[in-house]
């Protein structure tokens, strides 16, 4: 474990607010959720995961063709697809179309995918002002925090840290009613819709037979950042295709189920392209970025390759037991939960975080409510195996594998095994529980003080089951 | 080039050639259920209604006029041109404009009236949705800018929900730019889960079932 990564850890377990906040906000998701997908409020919710499962299968493992299709009828629709292998290349195009057309200022409504390159970061660093328009996401970047969680941003924010930033960062009175500290913000952005000339949206899906980008949101600031500005840029991930519009009503129902309980988003909007003739407004530029940044690595692995079905609804962070006590900012990439700790190692690869695959109990719920049916905790053991092999080219890990080794010969050999638990219930005493801390010699080895730490074997019983089992 | 280099990654990592054939993708997965005109109406209004959404069921379309009229109270008002509103004489309410073509014009005003006044396509009963097409009847801002949206939809265009619209709209972009569900009023609930309405769009809504 990085010591980055373990300080990060312990940093939230002991802070006692910020637990609560996890614990408050993911309990209320899970209860949305929850309701939202009862055999009364949707009666074929299995079988649509099935199906997301099925339609994603197909799409990814002929992803080509998809793009491809996606591309020409962008195309037909007047509008352009720019195919970019990384963040510089995002950057680069984003930054010679504002300089083409005299923009300087963009609005982005909430996007992973930019996070995950840096966008404003490097548009700012070019003096091109990149306002985030998502009201969690205009917070962080006040804050100049990354999100905490892949669909509420900031839950890990008090009112009364908001009003704290923004009297401190818009010059506002310090407003603690999360109304007042709305509107304090509606007003500020409103503003910047209106003088926007650029517009930046990241993408829910992308539908090839359409040519479509589709976006899901409750607040209206996507809607205003792909319909104000004379020219909308949607920054997207190669993995988000479907193949056809219909393909929605599937996805549609599970998304807004998944992320928040919601049978639909407040807003979901279906762009094609530019506005078209004897349309009155809309954009007059569509650009759909398409970018890989690590995406065909991950695509190359067909045992891992399920990790691109991912739609982004959260619902494995709420329900993970790791991440509501270690929390969003814990995890080394901007990809946090059950969903974060399988994707950053093929992004990134094994070495950026070799602990990140291990910090998981394994107990399954991330599976259990993802609604395209991924199988994480799978893929988080390939993982841990990955990590293994690597330490072992490095030629680490020797002592670990020589326990194990030794473990398995025992195990293998009951007579030895047996002879061992004697020896060790002889050794150990029968009342007290923390026996092994108590032995100096093994708290002087450090990977054993981690261990006992936090566990100790329990009192040996008066009898072992094999004895009890030979007397029966 | 980025785009040859993307697509034969992509090939190389799924073992594909170019312009190879693709297996056949899963069966379009579309249900009808039986809906009668009645419980779409009454489906349709309680859904909004749960969404903190008023609405209003009007006989005929001069009772329609008269609800907008109580609604508007005598605020400003951009009224979209969806044929549907002329008919049901909302462009002679005190205080409505309509007629806009210009992007910028109705944009300005969009930012400062109160009341934005539009018919909807189509909408969803399972979920109290409206279904708003860009096109020279529709602008997108009239739903969006001022903080007030009221929506006059007649009965017979309520389908039974998105597998029903789906069927009818299989292609959306071959009839528009834009196609956009509207499903309540706007919403946060970024700080602390509290929930505000009205943050970015119209914090209140209107929906208004004609027949």
């Amino acid at each position: 474990m990085s010591a980055a990564f373990d300080e990060k850890v312990h940093n939230t377990l002991a802070d006692a607010n910020l637990q609560l906040a996890i614990y408050r906000a993911t309990a209320r998701l899970i209860d949305h959720r929850k309701h939202a997908v009862t055999a009364d409020a949707l009666p074929d919710y299995q079988e649509l995961r099935t199906e997301a499962n099925a339609i994603k299968r197909h799409t990814i493992d002929h992803l080509d063709h998809y793009l491809e299709q996606f591309e020409a009828n962008v195309t037909a629709h007047g509008g352009k697809v720019v195919w970019c292998q990384d963040a510089t290349e995002v950057a680069d195009f984003v930054l010679g179309l504002a300089k083409e057309r005299h923009a300087r200022l963009i609005v982005k409504s909430k996007s992973m995918t930019t996070e995950e390159i840096d966008l404003n970061e490097r548009l700012e660093h070019h003096h091109l002002e990149s306002v985030e328009t998502d009201l969690g996401e205009y917070i962080l970047q006040l804050a100049h925090q990354r999100p905490y969680h892949i669909v509420a941003p900031a839950l890990h924010l008090t009112r009364y840290d908001v009003g704290d930033l923004f009297a401190r960062t818009l010059g506002v009175a310090n407003e603690t009613a999360v109304e007042k500290q709305t509107l304090i913000a509606r007003s500020v952005l409103r503003e910047k819709f209106l003088a926007a000339d650029i517009g930046i949206s990241g993408a829910n899906f992308l539908v090839a037979d359409s040519g479509a980008v589709l976006l899901v949101e409750n607040e209206g600031n996507a809607r205003l950042t792909t319909s104000a500005p004379r020219i909308h840029i949607a920054v997207a991930g190669i993995e988000k295709l479907i193949p056809r519009a219909q393909d929605l009503a599937v996805f549609l129902k599970l998304l807004g189920r998944s992320a928040t309980g919601q049978a639909l988003t407040v807003y979901t909007s279906f762009l094609s392209g530019p506005r078209r003739t004897g349309e009155i407004d809309g954009p007059e530029e569509f650009y759909v970025v398409l970018l890989d940044n690590g995406r065909t690595k991950l695509l190359a692995d067909s045992a891992k390759r399920e990790s691109l079905y991912c739609i982004r609804c959260g619902a494995c962070l709420n329900h993970c037991p790791v991440y509501r006590k270690i929390g969003g900012h814990s995890f080394p990439w901007v990809y946090s939960g059950p969903i974060g700790a399988i994707i950053t190692p093929q992004f990134l690869g094994v070495k950026h975080e070799p602990a990140l695959p291990f910090a998981s109990s394994l107990c399954g719920a991330c599976a259990e409510v993802c609604p395209v049916k991924i199988d994480i905790p799978k893929i988080l053991l390939d993982l841990r195996a990955e990590v293994k092999q690597d330490e072992r080219r490095d030629g680490r890990g020797r002592m670990e594998r020589l326990v194990f080794k030794l473990w398995a010969w025992v195990m293998c050999h009951p007579r030895i095994y047996e002879m061992a638990a004697m020896v060790a219930a002889g050794v150990a005493p029968a009342e007290n529980g923390a026996w092994l801390r108590k032995a100096p010699a093994l708290m002087d080895v450090a990977p054993v003080r981690a261990w006992l730490s936090q566990r100790d074997l329990p009192p040996a019983p008066p009898k072992s089951f094999r004895e009890l089992w030979r007397k029966r | 080039m980025s785009r040859e280099h993307i697509l034969h990654t992509v090939r190389t990592a799924l073992g594909r050639s170019a312009g190879q054939a693709i297996a056949q993708p899963p069966p379009v997965r579309l249900r009808l259920p039986e809906v009668d005109l009645e419980s779409r109406v009454t489906s349709m209004l309680s859904r909004v209604e749960a969404l903190a959404g008023k609405t209003h069921r009007a006989a005929t379309a001069e009772d329609a006029r008269g609800y907008v009229s109580t609604v508007l109270a005598g605020r400003s008002a951009v009224a979209s041109n969806a044929p549907f509103l002329r008919e049901c004489g909302i462009l002679s309410l005190p205080g409505v404009q309509s007629g806009f073509t210009d992007a910028a014009e109705l944009r300005a005003l969009c930012a400062t009236v109160h009341v934005g006044i539009t018919s909807a396509d189509y909408a969803l009963a399972d979920t109290g949705t409206l279904v708003m097409l860009a096109s020279p009847a529709e602008a997108r801002l009239i739903s969006l800018l001022p903080p007030v949206h009221v929506a006059l939809v007649p009965a017979g265009r309520i389908l039974s929900g998105l597998d029903e619209l789906f069927t009818i709209l299989p292609h959306p972009a071959a009839q528009t730019s834009s196609m956009v569900l509207i499903t309540g009023p706007s919403r946060t609930a970024d700080i602390e889960q509290i929930l505000v309405r009205g943050v970015h769009g119209p914090g209140e809504i209107y929906v208004v079932v004609v027949g």
